[in-house]
């Protein structure tokens, strides 16, 4: 997972909220054997219609994301966290995620941050007033910039500190990888190994 | 690698000097490192079964983040969810169901991986293939990403089912982050009478405590009833501890395990052996151990059991009628019930024995083994099934099916009239060719019962070889004690029909 500190890229200002994961990702695309390429399936319904916010020239390449309460409730899928970073987000603001999602998004390198709702409508009205504009979140800060508008936005600790390391769940294991190597070395040898092939 | 003596166990943590169960001591023995201020422990896994449906995505994740698998040579994969059990040397018809098993051939190319594809002769359902190698033993910690890798408990492992994430954490790493699970006892005493067996048992229990009653344990099977089952009963049992809720069902190692063990192509050898057999002696739960709850069954009053509704805990013995929402005091189960036998299509009074059925399936991880098709086919040979009933017998694995042929037991079910097929998954669910058709109903010896399973719109009674095989028969769900002239072997004399 790489590293992140400070993402900056054009945001996108999202005025839905109750974003649920069916929205984000249908379950038709779940059957698939990868874990990338799930750009095309992001917000698939929505993105049926041309006025669609994504849609629009001003917000290609988006690589940030300003959405409503409630972001990402409803079916656990981890698709969802893959569908947003395969199209290119690196962060979504939101007032509220749901926890799943979150947990999912702290695990995959996507940033979520929290910022109360008077500052989503803020941040908003920046965004639509010059659309494509570039906007900066700073996760050694802890700080959404758009513009001369600077405001705080609430990550918990042990999420920043993965993300500002780039650790997934198999990276911080990997952390004790010595004490992986030391249990092997003590390992009986009678347990079984699938190697060399033995047949009966 | 070094030789540890017989009952020195590898644990990175210090043991307890006070009496502990079974899954405490398999537990600590593979403590990589134990989590505090209630973190989970770093727990090694000793063998990783891997199948095409759960790790696509698992070994896409350490493609991206160019992982290796830390320990190939611990690793083993076969083809079964999605294949199909007729014309296997044909390409897969179904383009999802193709994809998935083309995906795991080339992963297990590309990081070196053993893998059984379809049409090889150690081919079959992962659950069948890893105890017949001998890859499955007591005091080690199997997963799979499927929910009925609990089957392994058998042996004295502790296994469970992972998600495809947690697929890839062991894939990269060899080990899971967990949370010591809460244990419970199984206490079965008794003795079977002849035509019941373990899967009765696992029935009854999960009706008794229920599909949720499980939750957070891991069960641990003892009493005279399951010391006097043969490996592939405790099988049966061990592998529908999920089904009452449980991550994992156990049964202490003893002679029958040991017998089975011995002599597989992957079982210890020599003095790896007597310190294997040495260290499995210790692995008992220890008296005076406190479990965290307690259930007992009376194994003498035990009949032939079936599901009526759409969960494995909604069953009753053969002999009854199908219940009466009316009479089920809790509101949420009576509309359980309620739901369940619309979706089956049921009246509540009806005895069991006068269902007919349109299929009868003998196959999946729970009931595949030899001596299932033994069973069924003790009861089957020399008869005809029932008009009208669709019968298909499915091995569990290439090898169970090539010693059946060689028993003769292939001849037995095509002249029954029945169908015999290629190992796999098959209609234990709707995955690959094998299903039912809207409406139909089957008396299936799988192990899940929910709507849908066997195919849209399906009607499934679980149940054990023998009563599928009389069932079959009569057409009607019966037991064994049904049948005019039954074999000796699972004659009752005093029970009354």
């Amino acid at each position: 997972m790489d590293k992140i500190t400070v993402i900056e890229g054009v945001a996108v200002p999202f005025r839905r909220s109750n974003v649920d994961t069916d929205q984000i990702i249908p379950a038709q695309f779940l059957k698939r054997v990868t874990k990338t390429g799930f750009d095309d399936a992001l917000f698939f319904q929505w993105r049926q219609d041309p006025d669609f916010i994504l849609n629009q020239p001003a917000y290609q390449g988006a690589k940030i994301l300003i959405a409503g309460p409630d972001f990402g409730t409803g079916s656990s899928r981890e698709h969802a966290v893959w569908a947003l970073r395969d199209f290119g987000f690196r962060a979504v603001i939101s007032p509220r995620f749901a926890d799943i999602f979150r947990g999912n998004s702290g695990k995959q390198g996507l940033l979520a941050g929290t910022v109360p709702e008077e500052t989503v409508e803020k941040l908003w009205e920046l965004l639509e007033a010059q659309p494509g504009m570039n906007a900066t979140v700073d996760l050694v800060e802890k700080t959404v910039t758009v513009g001369e508008l600077t405001v705080p936005f609430e990550i918990d600790d042990y999420t920043r500190w993965r993300l500002l390391e780039g650790l997934d769940d198999i990276g911080l294991t990997l952390r004790d990888e010595a004490r992986i190597t030391e249990f092997e070395a003590t390992r009986e040898s009678w347990r079984p190994r699938t190697l060399p092939i033995r047949s009966a | 690698m070094s030789t540890a003596s017989a009952a020195e166990t590898t644990s990175a943590i210090e043991i307890p000097d006070r009496p502990r169960t079974l899954a405490e001591k398999v537990w600590d023995a593979h403590v990589v490192a134990k989590g505090e201020n209630g973190e989970p422990d770093l727990i090694y896994i000793d063998l990783h079964l891997v199948h095409e449906v759960t790790s696509p995505q698992a070994f896409d994740g350490l493609r991206q983040a160019g992982r290796p698998v830390r320990r190939p040579d611990l690793t083993i994969a076969t083809e079964d969810h999605n294949t199909p059990t007729i014309g296997i040397d044909k390409p897969i018809a179904d383009l999802t169901s193709r994809t998935q098993i083309e995906t795991l051939r080339r992963n297990a190319e590309e990081f070196g991986i053993r893998l059984h594809p379809l049409g090889d002769v150690e081919q079959g359902i992962v659950h069948v293939v890893g105890p017949q190698l001998g890859l499955t033993m007591p005091g080690i910690t199997v997963v799979c990403g499927d929910s009925h890798t609990s089957t392994h408990g058998a042996f004295g492992a502790m296994a469970f089912g992972i998600g495809t994430s947690e697929v890839e954490h062991v894939l990269a790493t060899q080990t899971l982050p967990l949370k010591p699970f809460k244990t419970m006892a199984i206490t079965v005493e008794g003795e079977l009478r002849p035509g019941v067996t373990a899967k009765d048992i696992i029935l009854a229990v999960i009706a008794k405590i229920g599909t949720g009653g499980g939750q957070g344990y891991v069960l641990e099977y003892r009493g005279s009833a399951i010391r006097s089952l043969s490996m592939e009963g405790r099988m049966t049992i061990c592998n529908m501890s999920i089904e009452a809720g449980a991550r994992a069902g156990m049964v202490a190692p003893d002679e029958t395990t040991f017998e089975y063990v011995k002599g597989r192509p992957h079982a210890p050898q020599g003095e790896d052996w007597d310190a294997a057999v040495a260290y499995w002696k210790t692995l008992a739960t220890d008296e005076g151990a406190v479990f965290d709850a307690e259930v007992f069954l009376d194994a003498n009053e035990l009949e032939p059991f079936v599901t009526w509704g759409t969960n494995p805990g909604q069953g009753v013995s053969l002999s009854e009628t199908v219940p009466d929402p009316a009479t089920i005091a809790d509101h949420n189960e009576r509309a359980a019930a309620e739901r369940a036998l619309e979706y089956m299509d049921l009246t509540p009074g009806t005895p069991m024995k006068e269902i007919a059925v349109d299929a009868v399936f003998m196959g999946s991880c729970t009931n595949s083994r030899i001596e299932d098709l033994r069973a069924f086919a003790s009861i089957i040979k020399g008869r005809k099934k029932a008009d009208n009933v669709r019968v298909m017998v499915v091995p569990g694995s290439a090898r169970v099916r090539l010693q059946a042929e060689a028993e003769g037991i292939d001849k037995i079910v095509e002249e029954f009239g029945a169908e015999w097929r290629f190992a796999g998954c098959s209609m234990c669910l709707g995955m690959n060719p094998d299903q039912l058709a809207p409406g139909e109903r089957c008396a299936s010896t799988s192990n899940r019962n929910f709507e849908g399973r066997q195919g849209k719109g399906g009607r499934t009674h679980l149940v054990s070889p023998l009563v599928a095989a009389a069932t079959a028969i009569r057409g009607t769900l019966s037991s064994p004690w049904d049948l005019e002239n039954a074999p000796d072997s699972v004659r009752v004399e005093e029970v009354a029909r």
